[in-house]
């Protein structure tokens, strides 16, 4: 118990001192999942607002495998990224291997399919509401689908701050394709795994809480720049 | 709208990739119980200084540090796993081996001690004793150098251990770390490597009890990734970090890295293995 | 308008089927420009059924929509407002405003036609208010105003007044009169007899998706062609 008391302790120190490695992890982590939430997000909204407003054949083969994706685990997906970016593999030539843009890119393959999922329902719910008058309106289907997110963005975004939870927190994928290196491909969640295989429990559990303040504080952002919004009346 | 985004993510994804093609970058695949230790830390800045080259470190497992140096993942490969060495060479994968330091395996118990192996200098005894107390003993069972010693020493004392695999005997599949987390939270014995166990956390109650039978003896090897399987390797800047570590300098260097008053690792590199 | 009017519409034998069911049967009739023609019946009569399908929404089973001119942008010279207005969740003159962009205007263009539609629909008070937090007969005053913008020559209503109070009703009832008479034609689904007798002059009666009677509002109501149609008129037709 008394881990919980030293971790908190040590954890207002680093953040005080803000100690230059802790910083460099910090940016790091977010730089990564950040980027790779704006690409999920971007093609996940993209194909659910397509599969909410068109058909086509194997529509519904297409959803029930984005919502099984949902369910994939991170280190399977780390595998089979690296198994196309190692030099033995298809992607090897790129040389993307233990490098930030690899933990991107397996960030997105894992978001991706969460975003997707939740939009297409939220899309879906809206849709009934819209279609006709949209239909009506002689929309036409990109102007329907831009439309249409902008009419959801609140729930949208919800479903931006899951997957930007998602990816921050991942390990096992970027551990994987990342490496873990020093200064270049190490993030919070791979130090707080290298500490606790060090023993290291107290300083693990701190870099845990200073991670979940970062969740913290993205989301209170999150929450005033919407209540601010409202109130100038979007 | 859609050009612009893909302009910037493409720019985005060219400058976070910028830096790995550097040529005296070079990637080294080692074990969690170097890493751990914090050797690297330690001795990588000495060798940018002497050599210019920048060392990336991968620390796995041994089985899986060979697995990248097979894939061509990695240029240079520190591991302390004779026998897979010596097959990743035969296999064309690696040229010039190099035994260039080593450390010892310790077995670790708890305070309590039910095997009773606490200054046993014999450490086969010492693993009698254990599977007869059918104490617990939390064996990492990853492949790694660590693991095929273990599984040595095992048949040395001629008790399948094995086969008691969920009774006293527990098989984790994890790094040295993780496995001596587990064995503080048993209350049981391990066999860790003494870099590892010199720099761990949370020793709980764990003790060092059986230590310097020469049979402990772990011996750490560098091999450069083949040239000729993988073209791509930074053979140049690889082989300007290999022979610093195997030079005078380099080999004091090591044995001048203390943790706690004691060297981990002690340089062993006797030219041309 | 200098282009060829859309109007009349001649549905020839307009059959509707969903699974198992037929909704609407042999439906015949002529649409003439001018005024407000009641598609009057029951519930279920398939009154909205058949608005839908003028309107473009649905395909026929069977039959044929022959308007008198079919341009490429048939759909955006007709407008339709639902039972519950279907609204953004932007403020009220966002609502119309985005109507007019999607037909192109430009922007102060569409800023002045804004404006005036909030004056004439009597919402210039609630221009920068949310849309979705109005009064049930507010917000459907704003899907008319929005409807109206575009000066559609032919406006669909789907019970437009069905869950206002009388009150509210009556505000919509003399803000479709008006559309009617700056030149729309209005084509309204309801089966309150009160409002057929206030505002239409053509009545166009559905019952169980046939049309059993149809021709001007004064002589449904004083000769109602069958016992059905008198039966409704009594009151005394339920579905």
């Amino acid at each position: 118990m008394s881990e919980f008391s030293t971790a908190l302790s040590l954890a207002f120190d680093l953040l005080r001192h803000a100690d230059p490695v802790l910083v460099d992890i910090v940016l790091r982590s977010l730089r990564v999942s950040l980027l790779a939430l704006a690409m999920a997000g971007v093609l996940g909204f993209a194909l659910a607002a397509l599969i909410t407003v068109t058909r086509f054949p194997g529509r519904t083969a297409l959803i029930i495998g984005i919502n099984a994706a949902m369910a994939l685990p991170p280190v399977v997906v780390g595998l089979a990224v690296y198994l196309l970016l190692s030099r033995a593999g298809p992607l090897g030539g790129w040389g993307l291997l233990f490098s930030p843009t690899a933990m991107v890119i397996a960030q997105v393959v894992l978001v991706t399919p969460l975003i997707c999922g939740l939009a297409r329902q939220t899309l879906e719910d809206a849709w009934r509401e819209y279609a006709e008058l949209f239909a009506s309106l002689d929309l036409g289907t990109l102007r329907a689908l831009s439309t249409l997110l902008v009419e959801t963005r609140h729930s949208l975004l919800t479903t931006l701050l899951a997957g930007f939870g998602r990816a921050i927190s991942e390990v096992g994928a970027v551990l994987i394709v990342g490496g873990n290196i020093a200064h270049v491909t190490r993030v919070m969640t791979t130090t707080i795994a290298m500490e606790t295989s060090r023993g290291n429990l107290a300083l693990a559990l701190a870099l845990g809480l200073i991670l979940i303040f970062i969740a913290l504080l993205v989301n209170a952002g999150v929450f005033f720049t919407r209540e601010l919004a409202a109130r100038q009346g979007a | 709208m859609r050009l612009r985004q893909w302009i910037v993510v493409a720019l985005l994804f060219g400058f976070l990739h910028a830096a790995t093609a550097e040529e005296n970058v070079i990637t080294l695949s080692s074990t969690t119980s170097t890493q751990a230790s914090g050797f690297f830390d330690y001795y990588l800045p000495l060798v940018k200084k002497a050599t210019g080259v920048e060392v990336r470190v991968i620390a796995v497992g041994s089985g899986q540090a060979l697995k990248l140096g097979e894939q061509g993942d990695a240029d240079v490969l520190l591991v302390h796993d004779k026998a897979g060495e010596l097959a990743f060479v035969e296999a064309g994968y690696g040229e010039d081996r190099r035994e260039v330091m080593y450390n010892d395996f310790i077995v670790v118990g708890p305070g309590k001690d039910p095997a009773g192996i606490k200054g046993q200098q014999d450490v086969v005894q010492a693993l009698k004793a254990i599977a007869k107390a059918k104490a617990a003993f939390a064996s990492r069972a990853d492949d790694s150098g660590t693991h095929r010693t273990e599984l040595r020493l095992w048949a040395l004392a001629e008790v399948d251990a094995r086969a008691a695999s969920g009774t006293w005997y527990k098989e984790l599949g994890t790094g040295m770390g993780e496995t001596l987390n587990t064995t503080v939270g048993l209350e049981g014995y391990t066999l860790s490597d003494r870099a590892t166990w010199l720099t761990f956390g949370n020793r709980g109650s764990l003790r060092v009890l059986v230590e310097g039978d020469p049979r402990l003896f772990n011996q750490y090897s560098l091999i450069l990734v083949s040239r000729k399987k993988h073209p791509n390797v930074k053979a140049e800047a690889a082989r300007r970090f290999v022979d610093y570590m195997t030079s005078g300098e380099g080999q004091a260097a090591i044995a001048a890295f203390k943790v706690g008053g004691e060297s981990p690792f002690k340089p062993n590199y006797r030219g041309g293995e | 308008m200098n282009t060829t009017p859309l109007l009349p519409l001649r549905c020839e034998g307009l059959c509707f089927r969903a699974g198992d069911l037929t909704l609407l049967n042999d439906v015949n009739f002529t649409l003439e420009a001018g005024g407000i023609t009641a598609v009057l019946g029951p519930n279920g009569a398939g009154k909205t059924l058949l608005l839908k399908l003028c309107h473009g929404l649905l395909l026929p089973t069977t039959g044929r929509l022959q308007w008198q001119h079919t341009p490429t942008d048939l759909r955006a010279r007709q407008a339709m407002v639902f039972q519950k207005p279907v609204l953004l969740r932007r403020s009220v003159a966002a609502n119309i405003e985005f109507a007019l962009k999607v037909r192109g205007l430009a922007s102060d263009e569409r800023s002045r036609r804004t404006r005036d539609m909030l004056a004439r629909t009597g919402l210039a008070a609630l221009a920068e208010r949310p849309a979705r937090v109005l009064s049930g007969g507010e917000q459907q005053r704003l899907a008319l105003a929005r409807a109206w913008a575009g000066n559609p020559e032919i406006l669909f209503l789907d019970e437009p007044a069905a869950n206002l109070d009388p009150a509210a009703a009556r505000t919509v009832e003399e803000l479709i009169t008006t559309i009617a008479a700056s030149g729309s034609k209005v084509v309204i689904a309801t089966h309150d007899l009160a409002q057929v007798r206030r505002i239409a002059q053509d009545v166009l009666f559905l019952h169980r998706g046939r049309v059993l009677g149809q021709g001007s509002v004064r002589g449904f109501f004083e000769c109602p062609p069958n016992e059905t149609a008198a039966a409704f008129l009594r009151g005394e037709l339920y579905w």
